[in-house]
């Protein structure tokens, strides 16, 4: 991830793959939402150089960038840690206890949603339904949708998952 | 591709089909979890057999019961299987034309099926949706035939008018309406976007139509297109749903690649071209003046409506938006005729709708049912009751922007008319059941919460009011309100609901309004000068 600060390497193809979804859509200034996708799935997340170089690129002034990046909830202008913990909020997950496991992360990680541990070893990204509600609670520890019983199974799953070492 | 091509496709795939002896569609979608390890279990199994030419195994779309996933249906027999997990596979593969695995075996006769009336959903679960043969086995694509080739767009636009569709996504606006507005507005540039921003939390309908039967939106879109002359059209979908976007790049390449989109549709001079755009986590976005905002690549923000969309849209032309389920239903009024849709459904609400049932029920999943069936049936009957012995309290429909009914109302009929007498709304589609074990003033909380966090920001009675609404909410919540704090709660959800700009902001205080009429008590209890009343407390 470091090579985003950097700015654009030619010899780096997560450049190119920004730089694709730009053209793809003729350098328009509609093509902002879909670069800043490009660009975070290339780096995991949105850089201020990254963000410069897109506005430069798309002829949009540096404050839109900005102001697009941070109104969407997908974006994340800080860096992820090693691994990732989702969990879902959604409407379900909630009456089925997903509050809970929050509280469980702030008391016992000292991490609120959105936050990184400071050894980047752990971050906790919360998601709005992923619409798998028949799961619920649903918990997705680096990618891969857990399905589990409750409360007590979920908090078990997270520490086997991180080796308690964050 | 001409009708003579579209059939040969649909006969070969058919013949195909009907050459094995048994076919296994194991459900993949998102809710069924390591299908891709059954699919494959299965498959070794019946090649360590040799029996590949007799045993086809299928990944199919969702089956409904995705409390009971994953679910495996045997065809022909028709033989449903719950629960399954890899290491079933050879049980099943060896009961194949004998007597059914009896401990996997989903009672055919569950009111979850019976009592269902599946129009939108009759191909989910049954056919591949990574197979755009598949889709055209079933018929798939004779609408946009029909449409394109032996009707008008006035035509298309009275049959959807007559059939009285009204809009998936929640408001119930005539579709036919609307589309006779874009049809008639003037100008060389015209859109079709299909609003795939299923933001409310709880509801999956879209993502399992999307994730089902692809094809199904697609060739709605097309049709829509065709009939209000647009030429270049928009999905716009979350990007929380990864299987969907998936699955819609893939029905838009295969559909390119049969001239069933693209230049010159099926030899005529109709040409149309269909993009996704991912949505970025804005639940605003599903408000259409939003959505074009955002498609345009700006904040995702409101604007006041008139103009409306169909007029002024997306970059100024009249552009035309409807849901996801709405699409999946204009092949089906094509085909079938408007008399046939409309002959379903209340007075006023036509036709069938999708609901996702969740919370603490039993057979959480996705269902089918005509407009006019009543709440009970819903959740007691097809939904199979209210798990672990708890008693119902309220059903929440229409997500944030909706309400909760209780108990002595469940005998009400579906429809867009009767939720709203109620204080709710019909939404997209989403039932989240709430048993005596939670509190309503909390999950009011909840739902006020997600409105203040996905508030724009751009009206001052959404952007403020959200936020007071919830503090309020939080002294109700930690029992420290007083009967001024009620008399503020319900002053502040009148001017949100009469003075904010968009539909966020109007409906924001629906779950506040409907739990003080019928849940009052819960709020009362929480006040600690409840002895006093509200006039000395403001003297």
């Amino acid at each position: 991830m470091p090579a985003a600060h950097l700015g654009p390497q030619p010899e780096d193809k997560r450049w190119k793959i920004i730089e694709l979804a730009m053209q793809r859509h003729d350098y328009r200034p509609e093509a902002l939402i879909e670069t800043l996708h490009a660009a975070q799935s290339a780096f995991g997340y949105l850089d201020p150089d990254t963000l410069k170089y897109i506005s430069a690129r798309l002829k949009i002034p540096p404050s839109k960038v900005y102001g697009v990046t941070t109104f969407y909830n997908h974006f994340n202008t800080k860096p992820r840690g090693e691994h990732t913990l989702v969990v879902c909020t959604g409407t379900a997950c909630h009456v089925k206890g997903n509050d809970r496991i929050l509280n469980w992360m702030q008391t016992r990680y000292n991490l609120a949603p959105g936050e990184t541990t400071p050894d980047n070893r752990l971050s906790l990204v919360e998601v709005r339904c992923l619409g798998a509600c028949a799961l619920a609670p649903v918990i997705i520890p680096d990618g891969a949708i857990t399905c589990q019983t409750g409360f007590a199974e979920a908090t078990k799953i997270i520490t086997e998952w991180l080796g308690d070492a964050a | 591709m001409q009708r003579s091509d579209l059939e040969r496709h649909a006969e070969t795939r058919r013949q195909f089909l009907n050459g094995f002896a048994h076919q296994i569609l194991v459900c993949a979608g998102l809710g069924c979890l390591h299908n891709d390890e059954i699919i494959q279990a299965l498959r070794e199994n019946i090649a360590a057999q040799g029996q590949e030419q007799h045993i086809l195994v299928k990944r199919v779309g969702c089956m409904g019961l995705c409390a009971l996933g994953p679910v495996v249906l045997i065809l022909p027999e028709e033989i449903s299987y719950q629960r399954v997990i890899p290491s079933d596979a050879s049980e099943i593969i060896a009961a194949l034309g004998k007597e059914p695995v009896q401990r996997l075996l989903l009672p055919a006769d569950l009111p979850f099926f019976t009592r269902q009336h599946k129009n939108v959903l009759t191909l989910s679960g049954r056919i591949d949706p990574e197979s755009i043969d598949d889709y055209l086995a079933e018929g798939g694509y004779t609408a946009v035939l029909k449409a394109i080739t032996e009707m008008r767009s006035a035509d298309i636009v009275r049959q959807i008018q007559e059939s009285r569709l009204r809009g998936r996504g929640g408001a119930g606006y005539p579709t036919g309406l609307k589309w006779s507005t874009v049809a008639r507005a003037t100008g060389e540039n015209k859109y079709v976007v299909c609003n795939a921003d299923e933001g409310d939390p709880g509801a999956f309908m879209d993502r399992s139509i999307l994730e089902s039967t692809p094809h199904a939106v697609l060739e709605g879109m097309i049709i829509a297109a065709y009939a209000v002359g647009a030429n270049n059209g928009y999905i716009y979908v979350r990007a929380e749903y990864p299987l969907a976007v998936k699955r819609l790049k893939l029905a838009i390449r295969a559909a390119e690649q049969k001239n069933l989109l693209g230049p010159a549709i099926c030899g005529s001079a109709f040409d149309l071209s269909l993009q996704i755009r991912l949505g970025a986590g804005a639940f605003v976005c599903g408000e259409e003046t939003a959505l074009i905002a955002s498609i345009e690549g700006n904040r995702g923000i409101p604007r006041p409506r008139p103009p409306y969309p169909a007029e002024k849209g997306l970059w100024g032309h009249p552009t035309l938006i409807n849901n996801v389920e709405t699409y999946a239903n204009i092949p089906l009024i094509i085909n079938r005729g408007a008399d046939w849709f409309a002959a379903l459904g209340t007075d006023k609400s036509k036709g069938t709708k999708v609901f996702a049932l969740t919370g603490k029920i039993n057979h959480t999943g996705l269902i089918e049912v005509p407009m006019g069936t009543t709440l009970r049936e819903i959740v007691f009957e097809i939904g199979g009751g209210i798990p672990g012995g708890h008693a119902f309290k309220a059903l929440q429909t229409g997500g944030p922007s909706g309400g909760c009914i209780p108990a002595e109302h469940l005998d009400t009929p579906v429809s867009y008319e009767s939720l709203s007498e109620l204080g709710s709304i019909m939404g997209s589609g989403g039932m989240i059941v709430i048993d005596e074990t939670t509190s309503m003033v909390e999950i009011v909380k909840y739902f006020m919460q997600f409105c203040r966090d996905e508030s724009c920001g751009k009206c001052i009675p959404c952007r403020v009011g959200t936020a007071q609404i919830h503090d309020l909410l939080e002294k109700f919540c930690q029992h420290r309100a007083t009967n001024a704090d009620l008399a503020g709660l319900e002053m502040l959800c009148d001017l949100l609901k009469n003075t904010s700009l968009c539909g966020l902001g109007q409906s924001a205080p629906n779950p506040v309004l409907s739990t003080l009429k019928y849940f009052r008590q819960e709020y009362i209890d929480r006040i600690v000068d409840s002895a006093h009343s509200p006039l000395e407390d403001a003297a």
